[in-house]
């Protein structure tokens, strides 16, 4: 039988296919959206939080303020930066946190509330639906995170200047001893860098979430912990759990020039290291693996049905 | 060609058949009610229909393969596998974005237009609605989609009378027409009578019966006697015998008529009563198609060496 042979001869009087241009991708990716308000909800509560807890802070900020400028620049600088950096970090940790989550109920929940048989009534493959849920992690949640993050420093910003002037003291000693444009085009490359790092640990997030029928945290955290216990045990080593720990940290000191420093702070941009951070075999493999997670997920969801 | 053309349809779940070498065409413009008790086989039968699992034997749907083309032919095919998959988070505009956002002959509008009857508000939430309204807008939906071949596995269970009657009417006057193709299995099958034109039994896998509904008012008869014609009745080997206000209902396959009102009252029975009495003696159903599926089952064995 030819499958092209059955096109509409049957046509002339049905309505001819009218040329609506769909856009399943696009479609498929706000639906993520609608159903996952966590995805953007759960950062903006951790941003009122750290502003609440900024707002607090300011008490006595100016006092602080003066005794810190008498610092030479480089820790005048360090000081005024802690809690836009702490802000930064945070923000980094939950964003990071929400899209593991999100990609462990991502094809379980449809598979759950039998949703499955719905979305699979419409004309669209088991790779957009992957590429669409696998889109959250890895570009919506890094830019949900920048854009939130850029305005907590605003707003953060915004409040010592009140308070600096409310004491009489001029507000751009923030603005002067803190690089924020720079410091936002660190933060956008270390979201990229990270977001990349990271994809094999949502790609296997979603292989598990499409896979199992309960549990899917348990399924996805508990077997490479207990390999890496197994291992322990057993041959006193410890190369799996350096691995994960590699696969969670490992991005920092290779997108990140850190030689020579106490902490791991980035106050230049020539501490960014692409070049070296894209000849990393460690992003590649990563990268290698994810893909492999996410193929498998695409082909498994094509015999999954309601649980 | 055919809409849907089976060809030793099989799959089997461990080791429990659950279809069992199914042979089956369904032409464009018919109307297919597919009955049989539970676990059956239908679902399994639509499953692969609808590409939603994988099978042995030919299967060809609107000339594709269901398993390895699902997306495609999801184009031409709506369905609605259950009461209630809509996911219940989701908005009805939202809904409606979405399915107008993927599907290329969904028409917007048009489903707006059946949702203006309906008492269903475009802010509610699926979870908000009753399961009454769910099925309600399910089918507005799948309505306004201008599919060859729509698929309808127990849409109205656990629905009231009410949404039951007006589902199916409003099926067969704002959507059906001779280009589109509705298969239906249902429980309800007292509902789908007069709307079928194309019946098939099916148990353990295995069509029982496979019919147009004229054949199956030309063959079966039921017949009220008089007390005195029961014994004559009785020789005339009807296929069932039930007692209703202390008279005897016979059910005859393939007698003739005109002898069989001489007994007493002769009508058509319902597709119910036909099922129960070729569920209850499995014997009495289309021997032909039993003929037909152990052909079938030679020559698909053949074909796969």
């Amino acid at each position: 039988m030819n499958s092209t042979s059955n096109e509409p001869e049957v046509g002339g009087q049905r309505s001819e296919v009218r040329a609506i241009s769909t856009r399943p991708f696009y479609w498929s990716t706000c639906r993520e959206l609608w159903e996952n308000r966590s995805i953007y909800i759960v950062p903006l509560i951790v941003a009122a939080v750290e502003l609440l807890g900024f707002a607090v802070s300011t008490n006595g900020l100016a006092e602080r303020r003066r005794a810190v400028l008498l610092l030479d620049a480089s820790k005048a600088r360090a000081g005024i930066e802690v809690p836009y950096d702490v802000a930064a970090v945070m923000m980094i940790f939950t964003v990071f946190i929400v899209g593991v989550f999100y990609c462990l109920d991502a094809l379980y929940g449809e598979r759950r509330d039998r949703s499955i048989l719905f979305w699979k009534s419409l004309p669209v493959s088991d790779l957009t639906t992957l590429l669409s849920k696998a889109a959250i992690p890895l570009v919506v949640l890094p830019l949900v995170a920048f854009a939130i993050i850029v305005c907590t420093q605003f707003a953060m910003f915004l409040m010592t200047g009140a308070v600096l002037l409310a004491h009489g003291m001029s507000p751009t000693t923030t603005w002067i001893n803190v690089p924020f444009f720079q410091n936002w085009l660190v933060l956008l490359y270390g979201l990229v860098a990270i977001a990349l790092w990271h994809a094999p640990i949502y790609g296997w997030a979603l292989l598990v979430s499409g896979w199992v029928r309960r549990a899917t945290f348990l399924w996805a955290a508990l077997p490479p912990l207990v390999i890496a216990a197994f291992e322990k045990i057993t041959f006193n080593t410890s190369y799996v759990s350096a691995i994960l720990k590699e696969r969670v940290f490992g991005f920092a000191p290779n997108a990140f020039d850190l030689a020579g420093r106490h902490s791991p702070t980035v106050d230049s941009l020539m501490q960014l290291t692409p070049g070296r951070y894209l000849s990393t075999p460690g992003l590649w493999i990563g990268l290698i693996f994810a893909a492999g997670f996410v193929i498998a997920a695409i082909r498994l969801r094509r015999y999954r049905g309601p649980l | 060609m055919a809409t849907i053309e089976a060809r030793g349809l099989r799959k089997v779940f461990g080791t429990t058949v659950a279809v069992d070498s199914i042979d089956l065409q369904v032409e464009e413009g018919r109307i297919l009610g597919i009955v049989g008790p539970n676990g059956a086989g239908k679902t399994t039968a639509l499953n692969a229909i609808l590409g939603l699992t994988s099978y042995e034997g030919h299967l060809n749907v609107l000339g594709r393969d269901p398993w390895n083309a699902r997306d495609e032919l999801m184009r031409d095919v709506s369905f609605i596998a259950d009461v209630a998959v809509l996911p219940r988070w989701i908005r009805v505009t939202q809904l409606l974005d979405y399915v107008a956002g993927v599907h290329p002959r969904f028409d917007r509008a048009k489903a707006q237009g059946f949702l203006a009857k309906t008492v269903i508000k475009q802010t509610s939430k699926v979870r908000e609605l009753s399961k009454g309204m769910v099925a309600q807008l399910h089918l507005a939906l799948v309505m306004a989609i201008d599919a060859k071949l729509l698929v309808l596995d127990e849409p109205t269970l656990g629905l009231d009378i009410l949404y039951r009657k007006q589902f199916y009417d409003s099926l067969l006057n704002d959507y059906f027409d001779r280009n589109r193709t509705i298969v239906v299995t249902t429980h309800q099958v007292e509902e789908v009578q007069d709307v079928l034109t194309d019946l098939m039994f099916i148990n353990h896998g295995r069509i029982v019966l496979q019919c147009t509904m004229e054949e199956f008012e030309a063959r079966y008869v039921e017949v009220m006697t008089h007390p005195d014609h029961v014994a004559s009745a009785r020789s005339l080997k009807p296929i069932s015998e039930r007692q209703v206000f202390g008279r005897s209902v016979f059910l005859f396959d393939r007698v003739d008529r005109n002898q069989l009102a001489a007994l007493g009252d002769v009508r058509t029975p319902s597709i119910a009563d036909v099922f129960v009495a070729v569920m209850s003696n499995p014997e009495v159903g289309d021997e032909r198609s039993e003929a037909r599926a152990e052909n079938k089952e030679a020559l698909s064995m053949t074909k796969h060496k």
